[in-house]
């Protein structure tokens, strides 16, 4: 397995502001990589310092063997990218900004007409190709920019928060979609997001907040970080049973919005006897919910926040799927 | 190659596509000849010294020459939007070298304006004036010209300004000395010297100066082209290939450098 994508010490500044500061990174060719952040948190900045629309402020990068800086046009042809914001043309068809996109990477005519017909058809656009992108919804755009990003079969393949504002069944296509493109072209996956579920997915993710890397390394090595289970036990007293808690089992509760947060590292085995000894105490058990550690976990835990005040609110209330339900209709307008 | 020729079929795609644009455009050069025409040369009545033709066929190669000046500046803001909207991101990332991209652009701009200028030729024939094969030849060649350098200033100016207002408000001001300084509307002989000097740093007086001679060559009186024009339409058009690349350099380097 050869480097695809290194950067060393990488940084930009917007005037006064560091936007990404001493980044190093090291992906190998293959992998599924996810840069995890808030809002703000840099990974636009990274994305366009690693596709050559930004110059570098300090440090170095390299991509698919070439440096940004130096060698920018080699890196062009290397590379695809889906960016955040809207870049497709609003006057043309889909058709056509697809066929623009073919031409201006010099893809041979059939390959291009083959492709884009399979692509339409994934994102579900077959039908609407022939009309102006200014009739389309915010997800049909998004769906079309996706399309496009991965039309001309990219080694490196830059998506910057790709699945915004589309719905759950769009999403694992695109998902299936990237896995195989993976798998048969060997193709290297570097995507932004804010979405926990999606870096779950991936290889290896890392977390940038405020510019710099807090974290790298696989989802689930992540989540080890954190040594166990989350349990949230919901209690008549919880001053009473957070001190008994903290005396007898020597464990850190956390108040969350449904009772207790304790992490432990055998949840299984350790719920019948807390409750026995909450019980005990004379404390009523209402409810135990157990609970894996999430990449959100792990976030708060090491930027001491969660990653949206209104995603964390939500996870402890709402089941994963209605979560992401709730925030895909909310782009999709 | 390639990609300038793809930058090129967007930007005439979309120009075909705008309907209402090519309507109001061809309506613009009537109503100037209209304005111009009619309203000035009811003052100057009596008046012999052009040469013979009448004001309105004077005035005429001026109006083309603002056509052209018209459509290819704010055909040159696609730029301005591309980068607004989003779009310009794709172009950049992609392995098209930058020299093409701008290049492309100037090609599109260019092709837009001339045929605006092409449509504006008929007009002749209703102002008395019967174009030859060989005047029309001639015309486009000019008129391809200005049309380049027009697109290339605007291509310029396109790259030192963010925002659609910004450009615009440089457009809007540098459009009208850009006209009134062309001797489109009165001969250029006889001026005072720091309006000389304005003039003769003005590529639209060069081309105003060329179209004439064209247009005129047959309806006015032998000695009068002679006489009042600024140089023979060779050098003119010299000149104006002088302006396009002093345009043009700065442009794609600029546009090739930005983020
Ligand atoms: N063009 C810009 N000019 C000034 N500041 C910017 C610009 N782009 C981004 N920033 C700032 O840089 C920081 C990182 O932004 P960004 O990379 O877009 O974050 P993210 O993509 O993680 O939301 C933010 O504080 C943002 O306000
Ligand atoms: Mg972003």
């Amino acid at each position: 397995m050869s480097t695809v994508i290194e950067t060393k010490g990488l940084g930009r500044d917007y005037g006064d502001l560091v936007a990404v500061d001493a980044l190093n990174l090291e992906i190998q060719q293959g992998e599924i990589f996810a840069l995890l952040g808030p809002n703000g948190g840099g990974k636009t900045t990274t994305v366009g310092l690693l596709t050559t629309l930004l110059r570098p402020s300090r440090g170095s990068a390299r991509v698919a063997g070439y440096d940004v800086a130096s060698q920018p046009a080699e890196v062009r042809r290397h590379i695809g990218v889906v960016f955040q914001g809207p870049s497709v043309d609003e006057q043309l068809t889909a058709w056509e900004n697809l066929d623009f996109h073919a031409r201006i990477y010099n893809m041979p005519r059939p390959l291009f007409r083959q492709r884009a017909a399979e692509l339409l058809a994934l994102v579900e656009l077959a039908e609407r190709q022939h009309e102006p992108v200014r009739n389309f919804s915010g997800g049909m755009r998004r769906r079309l920019e996706l399309a496009r990003g991965l039309l001309h079969q990219p080694q490196v393949l830059f998506l910057d928060e790709p699945t915004v504002g589309l719905d759950p069944q769009t999403r694992r296509a695109i998902w299936d979609y990237l896995a195989a493109l993976r798998q048969q072209a060997g193709a290297t996956i570097f995507l932004t997001t804010h979405y926990l579920e999606e870096a779950e997915d991936c290889d290896r993710t890392a977390i940038i907040d405020g510019g710099k890397l807090v974290a790298l390394d696989t989802p689930a090595a992540l989540k080890a970080t954190l040594g166990g289970d989350v349990l949230h036990i919901r209690v008549t007293d919880v001053a009473a049973a957070s001190e008994l808690l903290r005396q007898r089992a020597q464990l850190e509760p956390r108040q969350g919005p449904d009772g207790l947060v304790v992490e432990v590292a055998d949840g299984p085995r350790r719920i019948p006897e807390l409750v026995a000894l909450l019980d005990g105490a004379g404390i009523a058990v209402q409810a135990v919910n157990l609970r894996r550690p999430s990449l959100e976990d792990v976030f708060i835990k090491l930027t001491g926040r969660g990653i949206r005040a209104e995603a964390a609110e939500a996870s402890e209330t709402l089941g994963r799927r209605g979560r992401m339900g709730r925030r895909e209709r909310g782009g999709d307008r | 190659m390639s990609a300038l020729y793809t930058i090129w079929l967007r930007d005439l795609t979309r120009f075909l596509r705008n309907r209402s644009r090519i309507v109001t455009s061809l309506a613009q050069p009537l109503l100037y000849l209209a304005i111009f025409g009619t309203g000035l040369s009811s003052l100057l009545s009596g008046t012999s010294s052009l040469g013979g033709v009448s004001f309105t066929a004077f005035v005429y190669p001026g109006v083309i020459g603002l056509t052209i000046m018209f459509t290819a500046l704010f055909t040159a803001i696609s730029v301005v939007y591309d980068r607004e909207f989003g779009f310009l991101k794709e172009v950049l990332v992609s392995p098209a070298p930058r020299l093409a991209v701008a290049l492309g652009k100037v090609a599109s701009g260019s092709t837009i304006a001339l045929l605006q200028g092409v449509l504006t030729l008929p007009l002749a024939w209703l102002l008395g004036l019967p174009l030859t094969l060989g005047q029309v030849a001639q015309l486009t060649g000019i008129m391809a010209v200005l049309a380049a350098v027009c697109t290339a200033l605007g291509l310029l100016v396109s790259t030192r300004l963010r925002g659609i207002e910004g450009y615009n408000l440089i457009i809007n001001f540098l459009m009208m000395p850009l006209f009134l300084l062309s001797g489109a509307l009165f001969p250029l002989a006889g001026l005072p010297g720091w309006m000389n000097v304005l003039v003769r740093i003005n590529p639209m007086a060069y081309a105003t100066d060329a179209l004439r001679q064209v247009v005129l060559a047959g309806a006015a009186q032998p000695g009068f082209l002679a006489a009042s024009r600024l140089h023979p339409v060779s050098l003119d058009v010299l000149v104006l290939l002088g302006f396009f690349v002093v345009f043009l350099v700065p442009a794609v380097r600029a546009f090739s450098k930005q983020e």
